[in-house]
Formats: C-alpha cells, structure tokens, sequence
C-alpha cells in the first residue's frame, strides 16, 4: 500500500470546505478530516521515509524501495510515504514510524540493510534503541516510554521552525496534505478580500526583509513597481542558489514546494503580474520534479490559472532551468539569462523593478523570502514581527556543515548567537578538535574568529564584523583547517565564476588569486627578495581588494574581496606564518610541507624511496633512509606509502 | 539524430532567443552535449548567428561540447567538500583519468564534472557516477572505484 491510496478527502471537498472557507476556526467536521490528511491520526501503521537530496545520497531511495519489499512479502497493510528532508542531514537516511495511536518516532541512519531490522522490532514493540533519534510530540497520542522528544534534542532546541514546519512531516508530492496544514488559505483570502496595495502593506509591515543578503523590505520593494506603468510586469523568484556549501533553498523546494508556490502567487499578485517565473539551477533535478508536479496540482486546484476562484487574478508560473552561473543569482543576470543571453549583469539604474525582464518592471526574490509570505497572512504581521530582534525579524535558514558534529539545515530566530548555532545545534567540533574559524555566507561572506563567534546572527551584527550573510551557510573549520587555503579556494571559485563584463572584477580576482597562488608556492630559492616581494602582494592585497569593492558593477564582484578582508582582519598571524616562516601549521598547503625521517622508527625497507616523484629520498637498505631537504616538494606520497609511521611533517 | 533534434525543435513553435536556453538544454538531455551540427541547426531555426549560440552555451558551467562517457562522474567540490580535502580526489581523478573538467577520457569511457555543491556536506568529499554515489572518500580510493567500473564494463 503506497501513499498513491491515501486519499480520505477529494478536491472538491478541500476547495469549497477549507480553501473558500474564509473563516479562521474550520467546522468541527472538516478538522477532523484534515487530521486524517495530516496524519495525525492514522488507521494503518505508516512508514515515512525522507528523501530530500541528502537522504537521497545516503540512501533514502533503496531504504524505500525496501520499506515496500518489506511489507509486500509480509502482507501487512501499512503505508509508506515520502516526504522531504527534516534538516538533520547528518542523520540521513532519516525513517520515521507511527503506529495507530501511539506518537510517530524517527529512526536515524536506516539504510536499507538496516530497515527491516527497525520495523521487525516496532511492529514486535521492541523498539531499536540503537537507531532511535526521538518522537514528536502530540498530546492526543500515547508517548513512546524512554525515548526524547524531538524538539529536545540538541539540534532542534534552539531552533524555531516556520518555514520548515511542513519538512519530514507531510509528503512533498500532495498538495492535499500541504491544503491540510492550512496552505493556500492565505492565499485564497489574499485575493479574494484584499486589494493588491493592502497585501504589500501587511508584508511590509511585518518587517520581512530580502532574505537574499540584501535585507530590503520586501512589502517596501513590491509597492516601487507599483510607482512604474506598465502594461506586464513579472516576479522572478531567485532558485539558482549555486553556492558551494548553501543548499537551504534547494532543500525547501524538495521538502515543501507548495509553500514556495504559494508565497509566489501571493507575491504576483502584490505586484500585480500575470506571470512568475522561478529560476532554478537545472542541477537541482529532484528540485525541479517536485516543483513541476507541484505546479501541476496547484493547476488542477484552480489555485493558478485563469480568473483563479473567480478574484479576476490570473496567474501563471513558469520554471527557467538556470544552466549553472554562480553570477546568476544576481537580479540582472538572472534577467540577462532568462531573456536567452549571458548572464551577466547590468548596470544599475535603470533598476528592475522599472525595467527589468524583456523591459518591464519586474521584481525579484529570493526562495526564502517569499515562503515567508504564507505565515505572514495566516498569522498576522504581528506574529512575524514577535520573532527575531526588532531590527531583523523572522527566522534565516542556515546550512551547518564542515567540522561539526551535526551537519543540516537549521532554522533560527533572526540574532541567535553565533556560538549556539555551533555548539548547540552543532554539538561541537568533530573528533574533539580545537576551533579555528567559521566561514559565513559562502564566498561573498567571510570569516569569524573564535573570539567573535558571540555576536547574535543578523544582517547588522554581521555586516559590523566585515561578514555578509549570503545565502545562509555556515562552514566551520578546525584546527585542521588552513584559513589562506581556504581563502585560496573562494577566490578560485570567484574568479571562475566572474562574469568578466567588468574588469575590476574579472582581472583584480584574478589577481588576488595570484597572490594566494604565490604564497602558498614552495619558493624556488630564499635568495634575494623573494619573501619581501610576497609581502608586498599581501600588502596589495588590501589595496585591491578596496579597489574591487568600489569599482565593480554587480554584487559578486563588489562582495568577492570579504572572504581576504574579513581573514585578513582576523587571521593575520596566518597569512605571516606562511609568509615568513614559509608553512602551515595546519598541513594543508601541501607545498610548504617539509617531510622528515625518523631514524628511530625507519628500518631501511625502502618502500618510500621509489614511490618519490623527485627521488629527494636517499639511502641504504636496512639503514634508515633521510629526505633531501631542497628536493622535497611537499607531496606526501612517502608519508602516505610508509608502514612504520615513521615519516612526519616538519 | 537530426530527427530527434527536429522534434526537440518543434517543441517551441515561433521561438524567440528566450528559448535557446530551454532548447540547447533539452538537446544535452538528449544527446548528453551540444554538437556542432546542434548548434548550427538551432541557429536556422531560431534565426540565431552560430557564434552567438556557442557564445552563450560557452558562458555557463553546464553546457558540454564533448559527448559524455558512458560513465559520468561528478565530484562535488562545495566549501564543505574543499574543507575535507576533495582537492586530493579531484587531483587523484585527473591523474588516473588523464582529463579536466568537461572532458571524455579517449576511449569513452570517464567524463569528469565539477559541481559546485550537490548538498551532502555531511558525507564529503563525495562522487556521483552514472546517480550512484560514493562517499565519504579518501584519494586512495578513487583507483577501486575507477576499476570497478571498468571490470563492471567488461
């Protein structure tokens, strides 16, 4: 039995009981069968299993696949459902259980070898503790003895979800089940009982700013179309996300595209527009699957189309499959792309919200952004102001991942403290290790240092420490970590990804790159004034980087020096160590290793001195061998072939 | 071939050049690249130079002139990824595969694609060959995996 057959109530019956029914409290009746919809109450026991792109990878589709097998071959009628990812990615594949009257457990890492052992012990009533993660909690349900509520655990106490309340509950691929939790009804109301001034006026009014980095009023943006006649305009909504480390966009279009679909069309219809487009990076694929299918259902529901419920409103999203620019993401070259050019970007005025798409007024937001919409109209401007600090309110969703414990997507209240998000939701650094660095907002943000890692997480806290929130991901590094190397590979990627319309930005990353390049180079000789010549690159830095934040045209550009600032301002005994004493204490930059023979632990075997591409080790067999110092150039190989433990780094 | 690129075509009847980037991605879908005679086909009908077409296909990371091995690998290499040493497997593919980025190995079997994040920090560095991942990986373990595609292929 599979979720195709879960149907307990038709389409007719959700639009005219719960989508035109305008008032707050729905009938007694009709709750009760959402609560079906919902899952909240279940017949048969259910399986769910998440397959967001993490689960995915881990696994999720096998684990599915077997789910099914599993309760074919037993003939015991149960359910199994997909739903997206919950955000602890870590814990992946990610099974959650519920039995008829008894709270719906999560189940953590089942693979698919795993799964039949899991469900053999809770259809048994022995649960398997080993794999347990914890229950949600319900009132009306009987609670598992001995096993932690999930809002308990460490990852999920500090979070405050919203925007991803519907994540690893309901399944993406239903809009009757996203109908259930009270979807569209915003929407349906938006249109129907107010006029498109008052809906950017309550958007405004909640404070909602670009969650896109720029952090502009949102409800403030809409209202300067308005300033603009035009006979079209559009809303594009910004999914190309591409950023290496940030996948919080992505993540919500598979888990909860309904929400997405809603807040657009609420947007379009602030603005006025007929059409919509998203912009997804075409990589995204089970993204972009559930967001056509989404699309598809919300048609069928008369939600988008023609004269939609009879408002006059006529909408229409259509899908754009972003062919993979980082530059994109920026509003005009995002333009640029979707009219069939290069996507590089334009100079500003005249702005798009005057003459944008094909030359109409068009407004852009970001994914984030505008699934925030929905609460806003179910709860009132009010509510979203309550959340967050009076200066930046709501919550941000963050991506946690490098050298934590707990790797995902979170969702905080805006000015969480930047410690908590690591040591709280993160549980720490990985193998006990000590903490270097966290890097934010991927490459146009920049660095935090251990001392700084205090400050509540908001665009003005972090713009005032030289970072810049980007699009949310939050990469922690330990003391295994090289900051320069780091540096080295953002600067990498920004000069790859520079459109190359402006020079400030095409040659001055290049540039910059160059000056990693030179040092983290092994020198050819430390005669002369090599190191003197490497320090006045360093010293350029700064200069350049000043230069390339004036002068260039797009944000990518202006926001490609933060990663060298922010490490400058913070790291700079780094940048000398590798300047002056030529290395890296973390090991990184394989370059400035020097290698070193133990004579104690070496016995002569000879396995190593072949193996080096440089023959810079010599001597005899049975004696220990020794490195030629001048030769060496940092390869490792010999410290990764020597069975003795008996090479190491200098 | 031409068939199925008419057919693709016909998709977007009076197409404009807002289409060139549906229909050059519907064609790599294809036929896994973008071919000369693609290229110059979708400029008949789109009334579009040839020189612009490559231009524009040339300026996304996406689009490959260079059909794809049977074997497609795709090597994440987001911060996350970097941070856990993916420099090594990247390094360690170009070496046994002797190609970069957006090449196919002579005897067509490897294809090689950097992607920017594919959203499993939790398991880096990782690769995607042909949807089927590997995780979780060290430098020295790219030879097996290369050679169990190859043995698989015999």
């Amino acid at each position: 039995m599979t979720s195709k057959t879960h149907i307990p109530a038709e389409k007719e019956y959700l639009v005219s009981n719960v989508l035109l029914n305008e008032s707050v409290e729905l009938p007694l009746e009709v709750e009760k069968v959402l609560k079906f919809v919902r899952r909240d109450k279940v017949k048969y026991p259910v399986i769910y299993v998440g397959t967001g792109s993490c689960g995915l990878i881990s696994g999720a589709a096998e684990t599915l696949a077997e789910a099914i097998r599993y309760l074919e071959e037993r003939d015991i009628k149960a359910e199994v459902v997909e739903t997206g990812c919950m955000g602890y990615c870590s814990m992946e594949p990610v099974v959650d259980i519920q039995l008829p009257g008894r709270t719906r457990v999560s189940f953590r890492n089942v693979t698919a070898g795993i799964l039949p052992f899991v469900l053999d012990g809770m259809f048994n009533s022995m649960i398997p503790e080993e794999y347990v993660l914890g229950q949600y909690h319900d009132p009306s349900l009987e609670l598992w003895k001995g096993i932690p509520l999930i809002g308990e655990l460490p990852f999920f106490s500090i979070q405050h979800k919203n925007l991803m309340k519907n994540w690893g509950r309901i399944s993406p691929l239903s809009i009757e089940e996203y109908i259930s939790t009270g979807g569209y009804r915003s929407y349906v109301k938006a249109i129907r009982s107010y006029t498109h001034e008052e809906v950017c006026d309550i958007v405004e009014k909640s404070g909602l700013q670009g969650r896109g980095g720029g952090g502009f009023l949102t409800g403030k943006k809409w209202k300067v179309s308005h300033s603009v006649i035009a006979d079209q305009r559009y809303l594009l909504c910004n999914a190309n996300e591409s950023d290496p480390g940030g996948y919080a966009n992505r993540a919500m279009i598979e888990s909860d595209p309904h929400r997405l679909i809603e807040g657009v069309a609420i947007g379009a219809y602030a603005v006025g527009t007929s059409k919509a487009y998203i912009y997804i990076n075409n990589d995204y694929r089970t993204a972009i699957t559930r967001l056509e299918n989404a699309i598809e259902q919300a048609r069928e529901y008369g939600l988008l189309g023609h004269n939609v419920f009879g408002s006059g409103f006529n909408i229409d999203i259509i899908i754009r499959k972003g062919p993979g620019a980082f530059v994109c993401g920026e509003e005009t070259a995002m333009i640029s792309s979707i009219e069939g050019k290069r996507g590089m970007p334009r100079p500003k005025p005249p702005y798009p919200a005057v003459s944008g798409l094909f030359g109409k007024p068009t407004v852009v937001n970001n994914v984030e952004t505008l699934s925030n919409i929905p609460a806003i109209f179910e709860n009132g401007p009010g509510w979203f102001g309550s959340i967050g600090t009076p200066e930046a309110k709501g919550t941000k969703m963050l991506v946690l991942s490098g050298k934590v414990v707990n790797h995902g997507i979170i969702e905080v209240p805006m000015g969480t403290r930047v410690r908590d998000i690591i040591y709280t939701a993160g549980e720490g650094i990985t193998g006990n290790k000590g903490f270097k660095a966290v890097q934010l907002g991927g490459p146009s943000g920049g660095f935090l240092a251990a001392g700084n890692i205090d400050i509540p997480y908001d665009f003005k806290s972090l713009a005032d420490e030289g970072v810049y929130m980007g699009s949310g991901g939050i990469v922690v590094l330990d003391e295994e970590c090289c900051i320069i190397d780091t540096v080295k590979y953002f600067m990498d990627f920004i000069q790859k990804e520079s459109c190359g319309k402006c020079i400030p930005c095409r040659e001055g990353t290049r540039r910059m790159l160059e000056v990693y390049e030179n040092i983290t180079r092994r020198p050819v000789d430390e005669n002369g004034h090599t190191t003197l010549e490497r320090f006045k690159g360093v010293m350029q830095l700064e200069n350049l980087a000043g230069v390339i934040k004036d002068t260039s045209l797009c944000g990518l550009g202006q926001k490609a020096p933060n990663p060298v600032m922010s490490s400058l301002r913070y790291f700079r005994n780094d940048y000398e160590e590798h300047i002056f004493d030529r290395k890296c204490s973390a090991g990184v930059c394989k370059e400035l290793r020097l290698f070193y023979i133990d004579v104690d632990k070496c016995t002569g075997c000879t396995v190593c001195a072949p193996k080096c591409p440089v023959n810079a080790i010599i001597g005899t067999k049975h004696h220990p061998f020794f490195i030629v110092e001048q030769k060496c150039t940092g390869c490792g190989i010999c410290y990764d072939v020597c069975k003795f433990s008996a090479i190491s780094v200098k | 071939m031409e068939e199925q690129t008419s057919a693709i075509l016909e998709k977007y009847p009076r197409g404009h050049r807002d289409c060139l980037i549906p229909v050059l991605q519907d064609l790599q879908e294809q036929f896994g690249y973008i071919s000369e005679t693609s290229v110059v086909e979708v400029g008949r009908y789109l009334d579009l130079p040839s020189g612009k077409i490559y231009g524009l296909a040339s300026f996304y990371n996406q689009f490959r002139f260079e059909p794809l091995g049977r074997f497609h690998i795709r090597l994440c290499h987001g911060t996350s990824c970097h941070v856990s040493d993916a420099t090594s497997i990247f390094n360690e593919l170009k070496k046994r595969l002797e190609i970069s980025p957006g090449q196919t190995t002579r005897d067509g079997m490897f294809s090689l694609e950097l992607v920017a994040c594919m959203g499993a920090c939790h398991l880096a560095p990782l690769i995607e060959v042909n949807g089927n991942y590997h995780t979780g990986l060290e430098p020295g373990d790219i030879k097996e995996i290369i050679d169990s595609y190859i043995e698989g292929e015999d």
